[in-house]
């Protein structure tokens, strides 16, 4: 397990600013791959940094260093005194104004504290997989990996706070290409990292890793024989690794806070979504709930407090496909004068803190998986992201999968491949049909959400039930 | 040029690794740091301001044909950095001997060291955003200045070393009409000057007028249009995403895998080359081999080279030409055309000239088929007029066929665009590119 233990005290450095906090982070990885039957060459990782943040004179600066000594955090803690100070008459936020946080508690990753697999276990799973996956001589390449990671998060204020949070994150991925006849066809298990949880190796169990080489093989040698999806109007039935894109790109980055105050626009871009919707904005249909949901142990990003010393709770941000509330922290919320969320995280000690979404849910219908594929008469199943593009407001987007299915009247058929849709975000929830029940729910995630200048690259949760849409714009590849 | 502190750091770090061996192991070392000051700016004031100091060091240890790899902060004192470098060198030790023997292992055993320095004083960041805003004053300017020294380090067992040191700043800044409505800048360089950027930004506050025009939505459909170097890099970058590795040629993932059989070709105006002498990347990779001064790629419109890590060259029996793991370019050049620059809205004629895209991924990857958005100042041009800015529109076409039957032409200068991408550290990749006309692009919604 990380140890920082060992870190100066706060009392140990010295500065007479309005207020400033300390955040020290400690991450350790291990990633291990078999990839075409070959053992890859593990590669860990220790990821040690600090980050001083200075409110003074209504101007902010902050510090990263990955020198924990005293004098290395006391020459950060100056460098961060200086930006605020130097910054003060042009700060786009009075600091002084801002709630100065003494945040005290911690939190617990589930198994946070156990040691895991072994290095030849997980390197066992991962063999076998592989070796199922390369059941004919049309699959080109294909890989199973995991990467287990630890962490340690403190934080402290000269207000007296102090927070640390333990975390264990485990993220196994399965990867099948096949090829043939002048096409490629690629299959994942839920996705490029698509399988990210808290907690201890039971993922495994509950997305049937194990066994899954083959079966994901089997499906790339059958998309390699299907026709195109075809183009056309029709429903559309997103299954869960499908729909945590579609809830990330069209509900997640258009709700951040930052991006509707414009921090965004240079870069990530802004939104549709404007300060004065909330409370009363159609945002989909009635079937459409959606929250931020920190509280679900197993969730990628579940926490107890955000990166500015904000206690997480769950909170409803569309109530029956009204907009209530955006996912905008303590910062962000003081300038927008709107409530929001815990939600301002960094991605690590040499990245400030900025608007996420952490974990954002929709929250499951009563439908039944065979309910909702009985009640379309001329449609096409969709599972598993490949391709994501949306404009900088977050509102015209096309979306690719890599694997379709068409639904005739009442009954999946013909497998087909390249399936895409594209669809108006602003449009599109309220073309929310059907929600499907617990029992269709996925608790899936991504490590890879990129945002912000400097880019960060953070941890997101999304749970999802599958869903079905009408009369939307499907399409498939070229020939 | 004077040895930096960090330079001697890592000398010396290398000499402690070269007496912690034990008989029959090697290693090779990398070193990633930084000092960058970033500030981020919205509305014309200060948003985010800050200084990141990072060193992450990247040890691999190597046993016969066994090997694994451990990469860790280091606090840059080496009295102090000993001990979590020796225990990682012990863990590693632990590691390798339980592992098989990795059939593709490879590292630069001919010794290669060279020395770059680009390490010139830059003015106090403070002073440059007083000039930036000073400038937009009355603007809605929204963007980040990052700038300081990065330095790239490599060391073996073998006795090489190699440093890479550029000391640069890249400013990109976005002035906005409303809306998503802007005009978006970059001024990146070695040497600050405030002429240049007063330079910029009157060219900038120039195309920012021509937002004021009511914008013109268009239906979807097909149009020419002429994309700027900065649209170019957008598609450029997704060749560049496994396009031209090795390893997704050799196994049929790259979306450049047609052309590799013969079943699909560009416009013969078109080449691409990894031209590592000219860009700002390190001359050596993570294994320490030296990369060549150039590697053609595309040549008259054929795909006539990949570029190959020391992993991909042992598994398909290939030759390396120093690329990283990731095979992909970091100092891609794509040679201009003929259409001088002043001719381009006349070469346009009647069409959409796009500034900038965005967003870009495949809709269908064997097909080179790409979608993306228009995005910041792109405006519909009549008769070689600028006449109307455009909302924003997707397009979703391949690109075998823009570079292909619809090219209608190349301008002859290129232009170097500059990464400004900092996801985990401040990118050293650069790409050059021209300008295209192209007779028809499909957008669809």
């Amino acid at each position: 397990m990380p140890d920082i233990d060992h870190l100066p005290k706060l009392s140990s450095l010295s500065c007479d600013a309005d207020f400033w906090s300390l955040r020290v982070v400690e991450e350790h990885a291990a990633n291990y791959s078999v990839r075409k039957n070959v053992a890859q060459p593990p590669s860990f990782l220790v990821d040690r940094g600090a980050m001083l943040t200075v409110y003074d004179r209504g101007g902010h600066g902050y510090a990263a260093t990955c020198d924990l000594s005293t004098p290395g955090l006391q020459a950060a803690l100056d460098r961060a005194c200086h930006w605020a100070r130097a910054s003060a008459s042009r700060s786009l936020v009075d600091t002084r104004s801002l709630p100065k946080p003494a945040p005290r508690g911690h939190y617990e990753s589930p198994f946070a504290a156990v040691a895991g697999w072994s290095r030849s276990d997980w390197y066992d799973v991962l063999a076998a997989e592989s070796a199922q996956a390369a059941c004919d001589p049309r699959i080109v390449d294909w890989e199973a990996s995991v990467e287990t990671r630890t962490a340690e998060h403190r934080y402290l204020t000269s207000a007296g706070g102090e927070v640390m949070q333990r975390y264990r994150f485990v993220m196994p991925n399965l990867s099948v290409t096949a090829h043939g006849n002048g096409d490629t066809q690629t299959r994942t298990l839920n996705g490029y990292r698509g399988l990210a949880q808290q907690g201890d190796e039971s993922i495994l169990e509950r997305f049937a890793y194990i066994g899954s080489g083959r079966r994901i093989a089997e499906d790339a040698l059958q998309l390699l024989a299907a026709p195109n999806c075809p183009t056309g109007v029709s429903d559309v039935l997103l299954m869960p690794d499908q729909m945590i894109l579609q809830i990330h790109e069209s509900i997640g980055h258009p709700l951040e806070l930052d991006r509707i105050l414009g921090d965004e626009r240079n870069f990530a871009g802004t939104s549709f979504v404007t300060l004065d919707m909330f409370g009363t904005y159609r945002y989909g249909s009635e079937l459409l709930n959606v929250s931020f949901d920190p509280t679900r142990p197993e969730e990628l990003a579940s926490y107890g407090f955000d990166d500015d010393g904000t206690p997480a709770q769950k909170v409803e941000l569309i109530r029956r496909g009204i907009l209530e509330r955006p996912l905008g922290g303590s910062i962000s919320q003081a300038r927008a004068k709107l409530s929001g969320v815990a939600n301002s995280r960094a991605d690590g000690w040499n990245r400030p803190p900025i608007d996420r979404m952490a974990n954002l849910n929709l929250e499951p219908g009563d439908a039944s998986l065979e309910s909702m594929i009985a009640g379309i008469e001329r449609g096409v199943l969709m599972a598993t992201n490949s391709s994501w593009s949306i404009d900088d407001s977050r509102n015209k987007f096309q979306f690719g999968c890599e694997w379709g299915q068409l639904i005739e009247q009442g009954k999946l058929t013909t497998v087909v491949k390249n399936p895409n849709y594209r669809g108006i975000s602003a449009n599109f929830w309220r073309s929310l049909a059907r929600v499907g029940d617990a029992a269709t729910v996925a608790v899936l995630g991504t490590p890879y959400c990129g945002k912000g200048e400097p880019s960060q690259l953070i941890r997101v949760g999304h749970a999802s039930p599958a869903c079905v849409f009408t009369a939307v714009d499907v399409f498939g590849g070229e020939n | 040029m004077a040895t930096s502190t960090m330079e001697t750091y890592f000398s010396e770090m290398a000499a402690f690794l070269d007496g912690a061996l034990l008989p029959g192991e090697v290693y090779t070392c990398t070193l990633d740091a930084e000092v960058s000051d970033f500030v981020r700016m919205n509305r014309g004031k200060i948003r985010q301001p800050g200084t990141v100091t990072q060193r992450y060091v990247r040890l691999h240890l190597i046993r016969g044909r066994k090997h694994a790899e451990h990469c860790l902060t280091v606090c840059g004192d080496l009295a102090r950095d000993r001990e979590p470098l020796r225990q990682a060198l012990a863990a590693l030790r632990e590691t390798v001997v339980e592992l098989p023997d990795d059939p593709h292992l490879d590292y630069a055993t001919d010794v290669h060291s060279s020395r770059v320095v680009r390490s010139d004083p830059m003015p106090a960041p403070e002073g440059i955003i007083a000039t930036v805003l000073d400038a937009a004053d009355g603007l809605d300017l929204v963007g980040i200045y990052a700038a300081g020294p990065v330095y790239r380090g490599f060391a073996n067992s073998l006795g090489q070393r190699n440093w890479h040191e550029v000391t640069s700043f890249n400013l990109q800044w976005s002035l906005y009409h409303r809306a998503d409505k802007a005009v978006k800048t970059g001024y990146g360089g070695f040497d600050w000057s405030d002429q240049a950027f007063a330079s910029k930004m009157r060219g900038a506050r120039e195309r920012l007028a021509l937002l004021a025009v009511p914008p013109r939505s268009l239906e979807p459909g097909s149009y020419r249009a002429y994309l700027t170097p900065t649209a170019m890099e957008e598609i450029a970058g997704m060749l560049c995403w496994g396009g031209f590795s090795g390893r997704a040629l050799a196994t049929r993932q790259s979306c450049l895998f047609r052309m590799q059989e013969g079943a699909a070709a560009l416009d013969a105006s078109i080449s691409f080359t990894e031209n590592t002498a000219s860009g700002v990347a390190p001359a050596f990779q993570d294994e320490g081999f030296a990369r060549p001064a150039n590697v053609p790629l595309v040549k008259d419109g054929r795909l006539v080279g990949s570029l190959v890590s020391p992993r991909t060259a042992k598994e398909f029996a290939l030759a390396t030409n120093g690329a990283n793991a990731s095979e992909q370019p970091e100092s891609l050049d794509m040679a201009g055309g003929v259409l001088a620059g002043d001719d381009t809205l006349a070469a346009l004629d009647t069409g959409l000239y796009i500034g900038n895209l965005w967003y870009l991924n495949f809709s269908d990857r064997p097909a080179c088929r790409v979608t993306g958005m228009t995005r910041f100042a792109s405006f519909w041009v009549d008769k070689g007029r600028i006449v109307a800015p455009v909302n924003v529109m997707r397009f979703d076409d391949s690109i075998f066929r823009l570079f292909g039957e619809r090219l209608v032409g190349l301008t002859s200068e290129t232009e170097l665009v500059v990464s400004d991408e900092s996801y985990r550290a401040r990118s050293v990749s650069s790409k050059r590119l021209p300008g295209a006309v192209v007779s028809e692009m499909a957008f669809t919604l």
